[in-house]
């Protein structure tokens, strides 16, 4: 009963993340197209979730982090670039 | 080392000294310290006259290396003993001749001096080395040497070409003859041409015995200028007279005649070497002797002289194998032949060797060597005028010089063919006796050309540069003594019958002889009045009668289309091989990344698609592989459709996303496949890489930046669906075909155990395999460095500034 659930979680987790895709490709936007990937990294963490529980095991934990951190850093940055131009400014050389 | 080893070599340490002799000794010529070599080892090889005579050898060995059975073994017969003194006699009269030739204060005399010591030490390791290596090596060393004295005008442009040709065809000769030693190795397991002769019988059906000596005989053909391989010879005439005189008239070209000598107990039993040796030998006698009448140079006119007489000895050395047929010494009349082959091998070296230095005297004093400006030097050079009379008419073949009976012998020797029952010599022996005939014709007619053109007839002293006069006296006495050397030898053939022919003989026809037997060598000046006479009383009458008609067929040497000389084949052949590959090159050479990849995957595919085929390697069994479970399905058909968009996809912005989903999809295999390192490591790598495609696509340059959708390209398509299909293949056969246990079980059970850790991929990385994980470290470093210095490092940036 309990599997049943997780797979049909499982299974919601990816029908969103096939639409996050869908507007990834369509997205007309830039920003539209950024925010479905952020979402689509959050979708990934709980996917990874999800398979740790069915795998019973704890060694995909630090994967979960690192995913919310590169998702994070990722968004910053892209918004960074739509906003100015560059990611990383270096004034002191100019 | 003996003596005898040290006389070889000392040519070479003393051309270790001549550079000093020259810089601090200014005031004499260094050619009087040279003289003294040649003049010492002449006297030293005289000695081992008595010995050979009595049918002894000398043998000596110095070990080079003994591992490969390559070992310097000098050896002292017959032949040998023959050559060496001709090197080493023509040698000291030739450097005597230098001295008076080569001006002290304008020619680079070290340099001179130091090719002719190599080309002397050369070329007596040549003829006294037993170890086939050993007189390959000095074979290539009188092809450089050769080189170096052709070239010795180097800032000539004839000299240099004449130099580029010769070492071309005579090393191209060498290569291939190193090949046929080799060959004659499989068979024997043996360097030595003593040991390889006792091995004859049982190595003559073996099918390596013709290659072996098709591939020898052309290294002898290329160094003794036979037909077609005489093209370099000519243009050799570029290099100082006595040069020419030494290199090119009585020692270098001979080498290939000692080459065929000297293994004719080798391979003189079968009917190639017969038919091969012989028919080129009298090919070239007569295509030489036909082309050097035409010539108006007078060094061209000798040139082509000896490379007739060069093909008048081959001829007769193949004939003389004919004589191996025979068992008995008894009436075996084909001897002959070689007897004739090596009377007129001293004879030619005498007679050519002066006639060599009368035309470096005529050069030398009026400047030209072209027979139409010369003429009537008759009483203003009576000396070399002399001289060239006697060396010539030797050289037609008149009584009483020397080359009368060499040349009666060798019409003997030629109309014996006839009589051979072997091989069809009865059905097509009749050529040799025609070709040699006639070839015996022009012979007469160059060798009156070249004495009557130049020193009788009108004077004509407007055309000369320089007034003539008579040579300085050291200038005349070599090509005196060679010339007297004609006449004794003319008058008294038996001195040296018995003492250096015979010995030589035995050495080129060993089997014939029983113990303590001797060659029966008695040449007559008179013998009856035989066909051979008669022949050479044709020759006479049909040459005084070309001569005095020769401008009225002179021009059917215009017949000849020009196009159609070797030598246009051999230019043309060079000149094709450069453009040809050049061409070639530019075909495929074509600067653009995407042909050599193509290139490589192709050849991949290739390679190990035929391998699949031929060796039949594909195979697939499903017995031991893992259910398919749902969420690897929908991943795979998730990277697939990624992959596919990244081909497909029309901007370069989607195509780099699509290949982070590819990346990411991938880590989540890491995670379905639980491998949790190789998860996060993916993650962050993916994230890094799509960041820095990121940066590329940024920085893309403003024009041309049009997106345009990839174009289809057949060949490319086929190439890169031939390179999956392959790997697909080869991962599905080697996953089929585990032959061995996993040795991961080791890991499991040790990696607590003996490293204490629970981590087993972090073990492996740092404990069990850690110098793979150190060089990593080391590539990461050296990628970082590398872009740093990239980025930073600009050395051309003030010219694109411009």
């Amino acid at each position: 009963m309990f599997e049943t659930i997780l797979t049909v979680s499982l299974l919601i987790l990816a029908i969103s993340t096939l639409a996050f895709v869908y507007r990834v490709v369509k997205g007309p936007t830039t920003p539209d197209r950024v925010i479905a990937l952020d979402a689509i990294g959050i979708n990934l963490i709980g996917m990874t979730g999800i398979i740790s529980i069915l795998l019973d095991t704890d060694a995909f934990l630090s994967v979960i982090l690192l995913l919310g951190v590169l998702a994070f850093i990722g968004t910053v940055a892209f918004s960074k670039f739509l906003e100015k131009g560059e990611i990383i400014e270096n004034d002191r050389d100019q | 080392m003996t003596l005898l080893h040290l006389a070889i070599l000392s040519p070479f340490l003393m051309a270790i000294l001549v550079p000093f002799i020259y810089k601090f000794v200014r005031n004499v010529h260094t050619g009087w310290f040279v003289l003294v070599l040649p003049v010492t080892l002449f006297v030293y090889f005289v000695q081992f006259i008595p010995r050979n005579m009595n049918g002894q050898t000398t043998i000596s060995t110095a070990e080079w290396i003994p591992s490969l059975g390559i070992n310097f073994t000098a050896l002292v017969d017959g032949l040998g003993l023959l050559f060496a003194l001709l090197i080493t006699g023509i040698g000291a009269l030739v450097v005597l001749y230098s001295i008076y030739y080569l001006s002290k204060e304008k020619e680079q005399l070290h340099s001179f001096y130091v090719y002719l010591l190599m080309f002397m030490g050369a070329m007596l390791g040549v003829v006294l080395s037993d170890n086939m290596i050993v007189l390959y090596t000095f074979w290539e060393l009188t092809s450089l040497s050769s080189f170096l004295l052709i070239g010795y005008w180097y800032h000539r442009e004839k000299s240099r070409y004449g130099a580029q040709k010769s070492m071309l065809i005579t090393v191209f000769g060498g290569l291939a003859m190193l090949g046929g030693f080799v060959l004659l190795y499989l068979m024997t397991g043996t360097f030595s041409i003593r040991e390889t002769i006792g091995y004859v019988p049982a190595i003559m059906d073996h099918y390596l015995f013709v290659p072996a000596m098709l591939l020898i005989l052309l290294g002898a053909f290329t160094k003794s200028a036979q037909f077609p391989f005489y093209i370099w010879l000519p243009d050799a005439m570029e290099a100082p007279t006595p040069v020419s005189a030494y290199l090119h008239s009585a020692t270098m070209v001979k080498a290939g005649i000692y080459l065929v000598a000297r293994l004719s107990p080798v391979f003189a039993l079968t009917p190639e070497w017969f038919w091969i040796v012989s028919t080129v030998g009298i090919i070239t006698l007569f295509w030489g002797s036909f082309n050097a009448v035409k010539q108006t140079d007078l060094k061209a006119i000798l040139a082509f002289s000896t490379v007739s007489q060069l093909g008048l000895i081959m001829s007769l050395l193949g004939v003389g194998a004919a004589s191996l047929h025979y068992d008995m010494l008894d009436d075996n009349i084909f001897t002959v032949a070689t007897l004739a082959a090596v009377f007129h091998l001293i004879n030619h070296a005498t007679f050519k060797g002066s006639l060599f230095m009368v035309v470096g005297i005529v050069d030398h004093e009026t400047g030209t060597r072209d027979i139409r400006k010369l003429g009537g030097l008759m009483s203003l050079m009576p000396i070399t005028f002399t001289i060239a009379v006697i060396g010539a008419f030797s050289m037609a073949g008149l009584p009483p010089f020397n080359g009368f009976l060499s040349k009666e012998m060798f019409f003997t020797g030629m109309l014996r063919v006839m009589e051979f029952d072997l091989f069809n010599a009865q059905t097509y022996g009749f050529i040799f006796p025609v070709l040699a005939w006639l070839g015996s014709i022009f012979t007469f007619l160059y060798s009156m050309v070249l004495v009557f053109r130049t020193f009788t007839g009108k004077y004509q002293p407007e055309k000369l540069e320089k007034k003539p006069h008579e040579a300085p006296i050291g200038m005349l006495i070599p090509p005196i003594i060679l010339a007297s050397l004609v006449i004794v030898i003319g008058f008294f053939p038996n001195i040296i019958s018995y003492s250096i022919i015979e010995p030589a003989m035995a050495s080129i026809l060993p089997t014939l002889l029983m113990e303590g037997e001797h060659f029966y060598v008695n040449i007559y000046m008179w013998h009856g009045w035989t066909p051979e006479l008669f022949m050479t009383i044709g020759v006479v009458a049909l040459g005084v009668l070309g001569y005095l008609t020769l401008p009225k067929w002179r021009r059917i040497y215009n017949l000849f289309p020009e196009k159609l000389t070797l030598n246009k084949a051999y230019d043309g052949g060079l000149k094709g091989l450069n453009t040809g590959s050049e061409r070639l090159t530019k075909f495929y050479m074509t600067g653009f990344f995407r042909d050599y990849l193509a290139y490589i995957f192709a050849f991949m595919i290739v390679i190990l698609g035929s391998t699949i085929a031929i060796k039949g390697a594909f195979s697939y069994s499903f017995d031991d592989l893992a259910p398919v479970g749902p969420y690897e399905a929908v991943i795979a058909v998730v990277m697939t459709l990624s992959a596919l968009t990244i081909v497909f996809s029309k901007s370069r912005l989607s195509a780099i996303i699509a290949l982070g989903a590819v990346g990411y999809s991938l880590s989540l295999f890491f995670v379905i496949f639980r491998a949790p390192d190789l998860a996060l490591t993916q993650l962050i790598i993916e994230t890094v890489s799509v960041a820095l495609f990121l940066l590329c696509f940024y920085h893309l340059p403003e024009f041309k930046k049009v997106e345009t959708k990839m174009r289809f390209k057949v060949e490319n398509f086929i190439i890169s669906a031939g390179v999956g299909l392959v790997v697909t293949l080869i991962a599905l056969s080697a996953n089929s075909q585990q032959v061995s246990d996993r040795i991961s079980n080791y890991f499991i059970e040790n990696s607590y155990y003996l490293a204490g850790g629970k981590n087993m991929v972090n073990v492996i990385l740092v404990d069990f395999r850690g110098f793979d994980t150190l060089f990593e470290v080391v590539v990461l470093g050296i990628a970082a460095l590398g872009i740093y210095s990239m980025i930073k490092l600009r050395l051309s940036r003030g010219e694109e500034q411009s």
